[in-house]
């Protein structure tokens, strides 16, 4: 029971193997060069919903809530806590939708894999795209609410970073959710019943402190509550020490949401 | 080797040699277990048992080291669609680690070889079912590599576009690249490859060059009987009851080694003997 493929005396007195590593960047860029040329393609409506997106919650609950409610630093409020919205929007969608066509419908990642390319640096470079992505998106509502009034701040400059960190869990965590899924209708129970109250619950248009206990721990390990808290901190120049412990809890739900989609789009990437 | 997907042995203890520098033909009916086998030797799919050595190097634990060095042309179609012809070969450059400096005259070459340079800024939605063809041969040779795969290379063709296939493959294969085409067409077999093996049901049931199976097979000539069906049904009583080998071939009763007839057969055509005999002679199955 052997193959052999084309190992005549030519083929054994091939050059010297090129060593081959995990993750090599070269392949990372391969895989991410595909997605930049086809960013060229659509970016204008990406970057058109992802601007009005913000502008319009700004508008709704800003405007809106202003008028029956008193609440005097709400553009501030509700201005940064979108950031995160924005930022779950453009990872998670594209995490689940992106893969589950590239893999499923246009099998453009069998023809990748065809190439020197492996299944975990080909879901990591993927990853790595929307939430640089993301990092990008997630500036579009501070540049809106500084529109509206908000006070231009140097900490906002650190709210790109948190956008590609947040994004990579939220991407690999969509990309987890592809693998796993028998259809492209199971998408829509996770985005109403994760993705959304997911949304909510954060902080993002009121204040997480003034719910009921157990919805409160469940905010708290909501990893879109510690990204609207570092982005609030950052944005307004509150930054502290509470800061460290949002970014170990991105950063580990990062981690393990990107173990998760490489371990099971993986497997069910090779047959 | 061997796999098996749930109940199904796809690929049932096949073992396979391919000397460098040939054009090697796998030819088998649909469900033989070609494309399992095409999917192993990239490691897109795992052999449950056995070895594979592809260029020298084992898999799957080499198997990055081997798709550096091959070319896959895979039988379904997929291609980036909204992208055009250019872009898809120079993301394919990056990915076969093309070096930056020399990926657009790779890209140029390739269009040429395959005679699409015309086509270079279309987007793929918009190129014929054959130009799609032959930009996924392109992109399998961007890296110029010394082994190619290619999975069904024409299937779904019309006869020009697979003429035009066949000549590209046939300047391939004349350039020393080394080829395992998997076809179900005889006749793409028969004109390409050097050495064929038939494969059915997951293994190599015969393997040479398309003369050699012939003569083995179905011997020196074939006698074709034409007629209406009640004659074409005495013919094969005929034949059966004599002992001859013999089987339907559309309008035809065809029996195979006719050199030996010595003149006891039914009036009828002569012709030389094909691989499409020796195929049906071994599987038993009719292909195209």
């Amino acid at each position: 029971m052997s193959v052999q493929l084309a190992v005549a005396d030519s083929a054994t007195i091939r050059a010297p193997a090129r060593r081959v590593h995990r993750l090599e960047p070269a392949a990372l860029a391969g895989v991410m060069s595909r997605d930049v040329v086809m960013f060229g393609r659509y970016w204008k409506a990406t970057t058109f919903s992802s601007v009005m997106q913000p502008t319009i919650y700004l508008l709704a609950f800003g405007l809106g809530l202003r008028a029956t409610v008193r609440l005097p630093h709400y553009v501030e409020y509700v201005g940064t806590g979108v950031v995160a919205t924005a930022i779950l929007f453009s990872s998670a969608f594209p995490g689940m939708f992106n893969t589950f066509v590239r893999w499923q419908f246009q099998r453009t990642y069998d023809a990748m894999l065809a190439a020197p390319v492996d299944t975990e640096e080909l879901i990591t470079a993927e990853v790595l795209w929307i939430s640089l992505r993301a990092g990008a998106y997630g500036m579009a509502p501070l540049l809106v609410a500084i529109a509206f009034g908000l006070e231009p701040e140097w900490g906002m400059l650190l709210v790109p970073f948190i956008g590609v960190l947040t994004g990579f869990g939220f991407a690999a965590f969509g990309v987890l959710i592809a693998a796993v899924a028998k259809t492209i209708d199971n998408f829509n129970y996770v985005t109403s019943a994760v993705l959304t109250p997911m949304f909510l619950v954060a902080g993002t248009f009121f204040p997480v402190h003034n719910l009921p206990v157990g919805v409160r721990t469940v905010a708290l390990g909501n990893p879109l509550y510690h990204c609207v808290q570092l982005v609030r901190d950052c944005s307004l120049g509150h930054i502290g020490a509470a800061d460290l412990g949002h970014t170990g809890v991105l950063l580990a739900f990062a981690l393990l949401m990107w173990r998760l989609a490489v371990w099971r789009l993986g497997k069910r990437l090779i047959d | 080797m061997r796999k098996r997907y749930g109940q199904i042995q796809a690929v049932d203890g096949l073992e396979l040699d391919v000397p460098a520098g040939v054009c090697f033909g796998l030819l088998g009916p649909n469900g033989a277990g070609k494309s399992t086998t095409m999917r192993m030797l990239t490691a897109q799919a795992l052999a449950d048992a056995g070895r594979i050595t592809v260029l020298g190097y084992e898999l799957p634990r080499q198997s990055k080291q081997a798709r550096m060095e091959m070319g896959v042309v895979p039988q379904l179609d997929n291609l980036d669609v909204e992208l055009t012809c250019r872009q898809i070969l120079t993301v394919f450059a990056r990915l076969y680690r093309v070096a930056r400096g020399d990926r657009a005259a790779a890209v140029e070459r390739a269009l040429r070889l395959v005679n699409l340079h015309g086509r270079a800024d279309t987007i793929v939605r918009d190129l014929s079912g054959g130009m799609r063809r032959r930009l996924l041969v392109a992109r399998g040779l961007i890296h110029e590599p010394r082994l190619v795969l290619l999975d069904e290379p024409t299937v779904g063709l019309d006869p020009q576009v697979r003429q035009e296939l066949w000549s590209l493959i046939d300047g391939l294969r004349s350039r020393g690249v080394t080829l395992l085409m998997s076809t179900h067409y005889i006749e793409e077999a028969e004109r390409l490859a050097d050495t064929v093996a038939v494969m059915s049901a997951g293994r190599i049931i015969a393997q040479g060059t398309p003369a050699d199976l012939v003569r083995a097979h179905a011997g020196e000539q074939v006698l074709e009987v034409y007629g209406r069906p009640d004659r074409l049904a005495e013919v094969s009583d005929l034949a059966l009851r004599n002992g001859w080998s013999s089987r339907r071939s559309g309008p035809a009763v065809a029996i195979m080694r006719a050199e030996m007839l010595d003149g006891q057969g039914p009036e009828g055509v002569r012709r030389p003997a094909n691989l499409e005999d020796a195929f049906v002679a071994l599987t038993g199955e009719e292909i195209e």
